[in-house]
Order: C-alpha cells, then structure tokens, then sequence
C-alpha cells in the first residue's frame, strides 16, 4: 500500500527479504526441533489474580525440583478458548471451577486431577477514594467510575457483580461501570486514578500499603473457589503432575494464605 | 432495531467512531501533510517520523501513554474536570483521541505524497494569475491532491475500524460507549459465543478485503491519470 510502497523499490530489498526470510525459517525450525525443548519444561496457564502467588511457588518448585516452568498469565476465558484450540498449556491454574470441570468434561483436561488450590476474596478497592467505610461509600455513590472485571470472563468480576445486587445497587451503579479485560487490567484501571474505584482480589492489593480497601463480606457473593487442574497435553509430564502436587503442599499453602486466599477442602 | 445477540451496539459504534475519527484526521492532518510536502525547514522529517510512529509501536504504547495521559493526573484529566468528570478514559471521547493519534500516518503520508508529487509548477502558475495562496490552496492544490485524500480517508477510516489495543488498553468496554467491534469479538471469542464471533469476525474479512481492492484500484487510477 502507498505508505509502505517506498520501501519496497530496487533489487537490494529482494535479496534483504530473501535473508529474513531464512533466519525467520531456521529460528522456527530450531523452536520446534525435540533437542531445544527441555524435557522437564512445564507450560502453566495462570489465572490473572493468581500471578504474584504463582511466582512464588513456581520460584519455590524450580528450586526444589530443578524442573523449568513457564508461567502464563491472563484471563481463564481467554486461556479456555486457546486451550480448547489446541495450545500447547500443561496446567490450567483458573480463577474458577467451571473452567476445569468444562475443560475435564469436554476432554481437555485429565478427569480426576481438578481440586481447589484456593479459595479467593473479594475487595473493594480505592486510591483516590477513601472506601474503607464499604457498602455506604458505595451507597452514597459519590464517584464516577467503578472499575469490574468483565463479568462474563472473570469470576472476580462475576462475584464484584453479584455483591453490588446484593447491596441492591447493581442497576443504580450501572452507568458508571467499567469493565477491565481481567483483574489484572481492573486493578490498573483503579491504580492509574481513571476509576475511583474497584472491584479486585485481595491477593493484589494486599502487599501494597497504598489506597484504601474494603474486604467484601464473605455473604455478599458466592466464593471464589478456584480450581486447578492437568490438561491433556501435560498429561505424561512427570514434573506437571509434581507442581500439581506441589500446589497442595504446605509450602505453597503458606504462600497462598500469605497474599490473602482461603484454602480449599 | 433488536439487538438480541449484542452486534448492532458494537457496529454502529464503530462506524461513529471510524467516521468521526476520519473527519478530524483529514481536518488535522491535511495542513501537517501541507507543511511537511511543503516546508524547507531542515527538521521537518523528525516531525514526520513523530507523526509516523504509530505505525512501528506496539498499540499498547500508545494504550498505555494515553491512560495516563487521559486520567486524572494527566492533560486529559484537566478537559475531564470542565465538565465535571475525572478522567477522558472509557469515554467515545477518550476513543475519537487515540484513534486520531493511532491512525494519523495513515492520513498525513497519502496526503502529504499527493501533495509532492504535485510539484511546485501549479501554485507557481495560481500565482501569476494573482490567486492568493489561500484561493491558490483550495482551488488548485486540493483537487488535485484528491486522489490522496481519497486514500487517506479510506485508511484512516479502515485502520480505526481495525483499532484493538488501543481501545481495549483505555475503553473500559462499555457497551455503546467503547464496546467497539474488535472488542466485542474478542468478547465473544473469550466467552466461546462463536456463533456471533463468526458473524462479526466474518463481516470484519470482507470487509477488510474489498478496503484493500478499493485501495489498490484508486492506486491503478491514480498511476492512470498521472502518467
């Protein structure tokens, strides 16, 4: 097209494509040879809220086991609809049940490996807003945006959701909802000072001593049990099924407890 | 007009947004395409590789500059704050802003190429028949720089369409506000709704196609009539 076309003149660019042309090729080539790929490598799809945690046990683990683990983060949806394409994920760590259960029940993931690694909370959290004071700072509606995970994607935002319906303002407080892709984009919504306030996991907010926080009573929204489980391409990867059993060992429990998630049964 | 599948909102926001977008860049990028084909200022190619630089970053710089730039400790936050609100972030507004910056090279350099290939003989020729630059600008410059303009208003309209991170970076996803189609399929896609995604990412490839064929037939007219 006409702004690119300058750059596409004389016999100089040919021979230049040709050479990218080839180290794109032998750089593909070399990713996918069986000698690059370490034996131990664990590929894990975390859930967004569980990064800092994550990092910690992963850290934990490497150093216990010697295994390599290759940590993704982002929203479960998201990771359900590459992993039911295909992607080459070991471990689904999910923000919630449903996910694991679909991903066991339509066969992408191994049945009997899914259990709750924690059991997340949910809190209201502000930085130019004092919220400490909870449902009567969000009664009193004095503020422009609210910040929410998108609902349909991230159980944060499912449980931010049903908490504002319970307090019976889910359709006063709709006009000044704005939806963050996932948790991770929602706390930055609020960080940034673009919403007010937000809806986020305690797990973000909990090393920080900055702003203001609400822990939403337990009774406002249904728990956030999130489950993890060993997904069909990791299925004969000894050292994935040892972070799956890692996951459930004290020394992670300790780590999950310290950023502010119940543990599950 | 019932909207049970959720892809009038997102459609018709898009076209708002792709249409206004495409008025302000031609306003605004026509007098920067102008003085860059003709000004002898020696710096004037930095200006030119500023306005260029959408085109190399990642949208998610532009996303995350405008975030801050856009919020309450930021320019935006100040325009924000004349009408009582916070921030320019997760408005239309906050969106026709960053897709102005996002899709200017697509706008200045079509304009900006029409303008040179011009040359300076018929603004000289306006000149001796005493038009004044201004007169000589609109009435000789402007048509034949139309092809150009054509180009640009059809990029800069595309490229806006085309817009994700930018959006998704300061939207907020709003339904009618800044739930733009991109978006809304990347919606649908998380939410496994692929019935819809189809539908709307099926109507994005055609027309991203015919974009493309109209492009390259407006460039076979264009090499038609200047040479």
């Amino acid at each position: 097209m006409s702004v690119t076309s300058n750059a596409w003149n004389g016999k100089a660019s040919g021979r230049a494509i040709l050479a990218v042309a080839l180290i794109v090729l032998a750089t593909i080539v070399s990713s996918v040879s069986p000698h690059a790929q370490a034996s131990q490598e664990v590929k894990v799809a975390v859930a967004a809220n569980f990064t800092e945690p994550a990092k910690e046990i992963a850290a934990a683990f490497e150093k216990a086991t010697g295994s390599k683990l290759v940590l993704s983060f982002g929203a479960t949806g998201q990771f359900y609809a590459q992993i039911s394409q295909g992607a080459p994920f070991d471990i689904l760590v999910s923000a919630d049940r449903a996910t694991p259960a679909k991903a066991v029940s339509e066969g992408h993931a191994v049945s009997g490996t899914a259990f709750t690694y924690a059991v997340g909370k949910l809190v209201l959290y502000g930085k130019s807003l004092d919220v400490s004071a909870g449902d009567s700072v969000l009664k009193a509606g004095a503020f422009n945006k609210i910040a929410i995970a998108n609902p349909a994607t991230a159980p944060y935002g499912a449980a931010g959701m049903q908490a504002l319906k319970a307090l019976g303002l889910g359709d006063a407080l709709q006009p000044k909802i704005v939806q963050g892709n996932n948790i991770a984009q929602t706390f930055q919504f609020v960080d940034t000072g673009n919403a007010e306030l937000g809806f986020v996991a305690l797990s973000q907010v909990i090393a920080s001593k900055e702003g203001s926080r609400w822990l939403v009573p337990a009774t406002l929204y249904a728990p956030i049990a999130q489950d993890a489980v060993l997904l069909k391409a990791g299925a004969d990867n000894a050292a994935a099924k040892g972070f799956l059993a890692f996951l459930k060992g004290a020394e992670a429990h300790a780590v999950i407890e310290k950023y502010g998630y119940g543990i599950g049964e | 007009m019932s909207d049970a599948m959720g892809l009038w909102s997102p459609l018709f926001l898009t076209l708002k947004l792709a249409t206004l977008t495409t008025i302000f860049l031609l306003l605004v990028g026509t007098p920067i395409a102008w003085w860059l084909a003709r000004s002898k200022a020696g710096w004037k190619e930095a200006v030119a590789a500023l306005v260029a630089m959408p085109l190399v970053l990642p949208p998610t710089v532009l996303g995350f500059y405008l975030l801050l730039l856009l919020g309450p400790n930021g320019p935006g936050g100040w325009v924000a704050s004349l009408r009582g609100a916070r921030t320019l972030a997760f408005t239309f507004e906050g969106l026709v802003l960053g897709s102005v910056l996002y899709s200017m090279p697509f706008v200045v350099q079509p304009i900006r190429n029409a303008f040179e290939a011009m040359g300076d003989r018929p603004l000289e020729v306006a000149a001796t028949l005493r038009a004044s630059p201004w007169d000589a600008f609109w009435s000789v410059a402007v048509p034949l720089a139309r092809p150009g303009f054509m180009t640009a208003a059809v990029l800069g309209f595309a490229h806006t369409v085309g817009e994700f991170g930018v959006v998704l970076m300061i939207g907020g996803n709003i339904p009618g506000q800044t739930k733009v189609l991109s978006v809304a399929i990347y919606d649908f896609v998380e939410t496994q709704r692929w019935t819809e995604a189809h539908v709307l990412a099926g109507g994005m490839a055609a027309f991203s196609f015919l974009v493309v064929l109209s492009m390259l037939v407006i460039e076979k007219k264009i090499g038609r009539a200047g040479r």
